[in-house]
């Protein structure tokens, strides 16, 4: 049995408002997801992530093809009570403060009074709301409300949690707290089924992606496998080259960028990139680093999605703004 | 859990939302003034005293418990599709159809308690300018009880609409049904003399299709201090029972079929 099994799922939004044109927003995407741990859906914007969580949880309904969550037919909505699901940028009744929109939420799924009570306290000091207690959630914060949304995601301690985009709208503590909150999801033998745009999050995240475009499943793969495909190029960090040596590394490298006295350069595989280090050593540079670029799944990511071309490039926090390619 | 304690959990919850909001106290607060008005009113002839006091009394609980029942009606059903709150209802085990039926029970126990509120304003005026009560005075009773089921069918309406269009049309198409609703016989009187056979033909399915609110209305009666006959309140009561039943059905199957996007 798989968490989540779909199958040639297709959704046509209808959009203009004279002709309609239908707009194909999910295009027979097939999908099989393992039990116990996590998956993340990737893909731009406007790839069909929400489109996909929204008709899984019944939200909306497929134009063709069909899907089962713990083996049940999305169809058939008493699977709901083994699943959870943060909306992507939830928004919630106004005048409740987040105890008693928990509150409300435990009732449906026929909480007691007692075990409500424990549950609620529990989920609010997991997601770090326990100090508003009294603070009704049009008042809460875009990182607030999403972190009730995730609260009221867990109230029935479900098997299988979906969450839209949950880290949107955090701040870099609560991006923390929640990656912690979902690894620790994965501990409790959990399903988690997230979609993110985010490739950071995902690469330390997650077990197993998709890779959505357009609609269409460009990609499928185990973390693992994607970050150990063969590495491809090489960086060299050179501190306070002469004109000489940059001029070299121009005419080697696929990317130079200056960085204060450093320059950063990447080597193509076809360029030998040992052969490039020890020329730069016998001209006397001061090479501060030599590394292999390990494939990253924004490289992954890059290929599938076929943006305009790109070098294999360093991931790093700061993208090459003043990237040279010769 | 079942079915009928989801239903119910939905309605004390949207019976608790209603209650916060600061327009139905409002709507009561000026009913309440407006029959404090019709005492001075009718302080003014002595005779016709007790007269006015009855159809201005019961009038403003009328026309205010309807504000209250659109209001309320499109509220707190369209609104909850358009800011999407509905997403963390409908992702829990909770069907469409016990969504609809809780959010109608819990407008009509909030409709049902406004009303007693301003009919228990009405009975202090009317004991402020009688001094007594008769027999008599249980007649005005009877015709808040027809007013109430004239509410029933309008949030039945305004569900209804909710489920199909945008809060703001809801709330126009729903004052249109109502005060169509008001005038149907007039309507089909128009639609015979008219001579146009189309023209019949549609005001005669209006006449059919749209709830008649004329045949619940009794505040002369109870102003002139004559009975509401027996056979109008049962006939009133089953009209209204069928209608909402029908209403909240066409609600839930166009729920059902709604998509969220
Ligand atoms: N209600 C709608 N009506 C018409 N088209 C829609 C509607 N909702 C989504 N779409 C279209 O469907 C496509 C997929 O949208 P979707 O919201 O699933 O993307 P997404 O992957 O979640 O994007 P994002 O990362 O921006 O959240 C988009 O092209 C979008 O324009
Ligand atoms: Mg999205």
């Amino acid at each position: 049995m798989w968490a989540v099994e779909t199958i040639g799922l297709t959704k046509d939004y209808s959009a203009g408002f004279w002709r309609k044109r239908p707009l194909r927003a999910l295009d027979g995407l097939s999908l099989r997801v393992e039990k116990g741990g996590i998956f993340g859906l990737l893909g731009p914007n406007g790839a069909g992530k929400t489109t996909t969580l929204k008709i899984l949880l019944r939200l909306v309904f497929p134009t063709a093809g069909s899907a089962q969550l713990l083996g049940r037919d999305i169809r058939d909505i008493s699977v709901h009570r083994l699943i959870g699901y943060l909306p992507e940028n939830p928004y919630f009744y106004d005048h409740l403060t987040a105890p008693e929109f928990l509150n409300y939420m435990a009732e449906i799924f026929g909480m007691g009074r007692d075990a409500r009570c424990r549950r609620v306290g529990t989920l609010l000091e997991r997601v770090g709301l326990a100090s508003f207690q009294k603070l009704p959630l049009r008042k809460f914060s875009k990182g607030m409300t999403q972190r009730a949304g995730i609260a009221q995601a867990l109230i029935n301690d479900p098997e299988l949690i979906f969450l839209d985009e949950p880290m949107s709208g955090l701040d870099p503590l609560g991006r923390r707290e929640v990656r912690d909150l979902i690894l620790g999801l994965r501990e409790e033998g959990k399903t988690i089924f997230f979609s993110t745009h985010i490739l950071g999050d995902a690469e330390t995240l997650c077990d197993r992606v998709a890779i959505l475009h357009r609609g269409r499943l460009e990609g499928l793969g185990g973390m693992q496998e994607i970050l150990s495909r063969e590495v491809s190029s090489a960086e060299i960090v050179l501190e306070h080259p002469s004109p000489e040596l940059v001029e070299l590394a121009k005419s080697l490298a696929s990317s130079v960028v200056r960085t204060g006295e450093r320059v950063r350069m990447v080597i193509p595989e076809a360029a030998q990139p040992e052969r490039v280090l020890a020329q730069f050593l016998e001209r006397g540079a001061k090479v501060v680093s030599f590394n292999e670029v390990r494939n990253s799944l924004e490289d992954y990511f890059m290929e599938r999605v076929g943006s305009p071309a790109r070098a294999p490039d360093v991931r790093s926090a700061h993208p090459p703004a003043g990237g040279e390619n010769p | 859990m079942n079915s009928i304690s989801r239903v119910a959990t939905i309605a004390v919850h949207s019976f608790k939302e209603s209650v916060r909001e600061k327009v139905l106290y409002n709507l009561v607060g000026f009913a309440l003034l407006l029959i404090a008005a019709a005492i001075l009113f009718g302080s003014i002839s002595v005779g016709i005293q007790k007269t006015i006091l009855i159809n201005l009394g019961l009038s403003s609980i009328s026309v205010f418990g309807l504000l209250m029942a659109i209001f309320i009606g499109v509220g707190l059903v369209a609104k909850e599709i358009e800011r999407r709150t509905l997403y963390n209802i409908l992702s829990k085990p909770v069907a469409r159809a016990e969504f609809i039926v809780g959010k109608y029970l819990g407008l009509l126990v909030t409709l049902v308690i406004n009303t007693a509120i301003m009919a228990l304003g009405f009975y202090a005026a009317l004991y402020y300018v009688t001094r007594q009560f008769v027999r008599a005075d249980a007649i005005a009773l009877e015709a808040i009880y027809l007013i109430l089921l004239q509410f029933a069918i309008v949030v039945g309406v305004a569900i209804f609409f909710s489920c199909i269009s945008t809060p703001v049309l809801s709330a126009v198409f729903t004052f249109c049904v109502y005060v169509i609703g008001n005038y149907l016989a007039d309507i089909r009187w128009f639609g015979r003399e008219n001579g146009s056979v189309l023209m019949e033909k549609l005001t005669h399915a209006l006449y059919f299709l749209l709830p008649n609110f004329a045949n619940f209305q009794a505040t002369s009666l109870a102003a002139h201090g004559m009975r509401i006959p027996g056979y109008l309140l049962v006939s009133d009561s089953l009209y209204a029972l069928l209608y909402v039943t029908v209403l909240v059905s066409a609600a839930v199957l166009a729920f059902e079929e709604r998509e969220f996007k």
